[in-house]
């Protein structure tokens, strides 16, 4: 099925829980309601039109330009998405979903933006959703154990953030 | 008191065996675990020699190479892929250079795919060399591995002439490959020592390849004998660690892994356009498991299925290799296309996978409208074939539990990028 198809199906099964589409991109993309993600999912895994069962990546992007030169030519209001790549083994078709979050939950700053996490539909999901929270900071409600992955337990602040500061001091080591 | 009483009662010795538990033990296996091949550790939850939970623990060499993707153009990130799966540095590039093709559209002429293909497919094979000679390691034997670093050597040996490096290539970039394969070198030490032929003597590289490859395919029956069909390696993996099919989709496994269990799925052929034109007009079988020669002791998913389909994609990337080199000088147009350091990525996003020998790595690119990428993610394959490691292990003896990972065939530079 194209993204188009797949589309008008998620609209007709989901109303304006499907917030917007951009079907003219490299990967075309679907853009869902945070709420929504999960019934998303688990629709778009076991529909029989659609069987999206690998999950390709899941990832999270900071938009934000804290250079206030290039901040005039940046499109993007600040807000973090994070990306689905599923494709389907059986159908051999791909979609992207999108979900955009505030940067901060409440707007309070260090406060970390909360979506329902879809590693019950896909296990792979797992992995990569502690890997988004440790690097891009974003909170995966009833993630079976969301703890960092790949920076060390006590780690301060989320790498990836665009307005992220590189610790001076970690454990007696000096940063720069 | 009452309890007590009714164990001794019991006449069975089987089930007062059962009774008699010992206590549970939390053991660290690795960071530095000779096989767990590089920084990955294990915590295991052990009764006794059985293991009842493993949960691994991942980051080791984490370098935050997304980040510093974010700061770089494109070619300068290469060298940073290197480092990720540094035993298929070569297979790295070219997933990386393809997804920044992808996103400025850049279509590279016939010859610089066609050097891709015999350079990708050569990157394969050393890394399955790898792969099998470390397994055997973790096995306990010591002679393949000898064998296979032998014949890796021959593999460096030519890419070195093609780029000047042995482990980290940076050879392939966005608009095509850095240099035009060698007219002419002098035969790698160790073909001319092996096939008793003068190292002064000088052949083209793709004489000098042929040469490798007519060496190297009568001995993959040798590394049967030795390992696949050795009943001692089939008693360690056959029967053990199996993956079932519907699990590993939904642990997001690609590779030989996924292979190994059953799904009929390669890049090469089923992945996007831009990837699989590449390969265009090849002829090559995708090996997936059950296997007809497969022994009566092994199973679907199981160790020794992952295993055999790497042995039987060395032959197919063997024959890939033999077809490029036989379409190269007829290959057109130019080795690469200009690609400039200051090229400014348009503003979209796109997302590419790529069959590296460990499965299918994906790189993201957001770019908006500066020669740096807004925002460069590398998926890797490995971290999603180790996440299966949990449910693998539960249940087996902790002396499998190096045959399980290892079958996994993960390299931690990739996992923590």
């Amino acid at each position: 099925m194209t993204t188009e198809e797949i589309h008008q199906l998620l609209v007709d099964q989901f109303g304006d829980k499907i917030t917007s589409a951009n079907l003219e991109a490299k990967d075309p993309w679907i853009e869902v309601a945070a709420n929504a993600i999960v019934e998303v999912a688990q629709f778009v895994q076991q529909d029989e039109r659609l069987r999206f069962d690998h999950l390709n990546n899941l990832c999270g992007v900071d938009y934000l330009e804290p250079d206030p030169k290039k901040a005039k030519k940046f499109d993007h209001d600040p807000h973090v998405e994070v990306i689905y790549h599923l494709s389907s083994y059986e159908l051999k078709h791909r979609l992207v979903l999108k979900v955009k979050l505030p940067r901060w939950k409440g707007d309070a700053a260090g406060e970390l933006p909360e979506i329902p996490s879809v590693s019950g539909v896909w296990a792979a999901a797992d992995w990569h959703e502690r890997e988004a929270f440790d690097l891009v900071g974003i909170h995966f409600a009833d993630h079976p154990n969301l703890v960092r992955i790949l920076c060390p337990e006590d780690w301060v602040g989320h790498p990836l953030r665009k307005d992220y500061e590189f610790p001076l001091e970690y454990h007696g080591i000096r940063g720069k | 008191m009452a309890q007590l009483v009714m164990s001794i009662e019991v006449e069975d010795p089987r089930i007062v065996e059962f009774d008699v538990r010992t206590d549970e033990m939390l053991v660290n296996m690795g960071p530095q675990h000779p096989s767990t091949h590089g920084v990955l550790r294990l915590l295991l939850r052990t009764d006794g020699e059985i293991v009842h939970e493993v949960t691994p623990y991942i980051g080791y060499l984490h370098r935050c190479a997304e980040k510093i993707g974010e700061n770089l153009s494109p070619p300068q990130w290469i060298p940073y892929t290197d480092r990720m799966d540094y035993l298929a540095g070569m297979n790295m590039n070219l997933g990386m250079s393809l997804a920044v093709e992808k996103l400025v559209d850049m279509e590279v002429p016939d010859k610089a795919m066609t050097i891709r293909v015999i350079i990708a497919e050569l990157g394969r094979i050393a890394s399955h060399l790898v792969a099998m000679g470390t397994y055997g390691l973790d096995l306990g034997t010591f002679s393949p591995f000898l064998y296979a670093f032998r014949e890796r050597e021959i593999i460096l040996d030519l890419f070195e002439e093609v780029c000047g490096a042995r482990l980290t290539y940076s050879y392939i970039t966005p608009g095509g490959v850095t240099h035009d394969l060698p007219a002419q070198i002098p035969i790698p030490p160790g073909l001319a020592s092996l096939t008793g032929q003068s190292p002064n003597k000088k052949v083209s590289w793709l004489e000098a390849t042929t040469m490798f490859l007519n060496w190297l395919e009568p001995r993959i029956q040798e590394y049967h004998t030795l390992l696949t069909r050795n009943s001692i390696f089939i008693k360690r993996t056959a029967r053990l660690g199996i993956l079932p099919r519907d699990l590993a989709i939904n642990y997001g496994c690609t590779g030989p892994v996924l292979r190994g269990s059953g799904v009929d799925w390669d890049l090469r052929r089923d992945g996007e356009p831009i990837y699989t034109r590449m390969y265009e007009g090849y002829e090559f079988d995708i090996p997936v498991g059950p296997f007809e020669d497969a022994p009566p002791e092994a199973e679907l998913g199981d160790n020794w299925c992952r295993f055999y389909v790497r042995m039987r994609e060395v032959v197919e990337a063997i024959g890939l290799v033999r077809q490029g080199i036989e379409r190269y000088p007829s290959a057109e147009g130019s080795y690469r296309l200009p690609y400039k350091l200051s090229t400014k990525l348009p503003k979209d996003e796109c997302y590419l996978e790529t069959e590296c020998p460990r499965g299918a790595m994906g790189f993201y690119f957001v770019g908006d409208g500066h020669a740096e990428p807004f925002r460069a993610r590398a998926k890797s394959s490995s971290f999603c074939n180790l996440t299966v490691t949990g449910p693998l292990c539960e249940g087996f003896l902790l002396a499998d539990i190096p045959a399980v990972v290892g079958s996994l065939d993960v390299v931690m530079g990739e996992i923590d990028r």
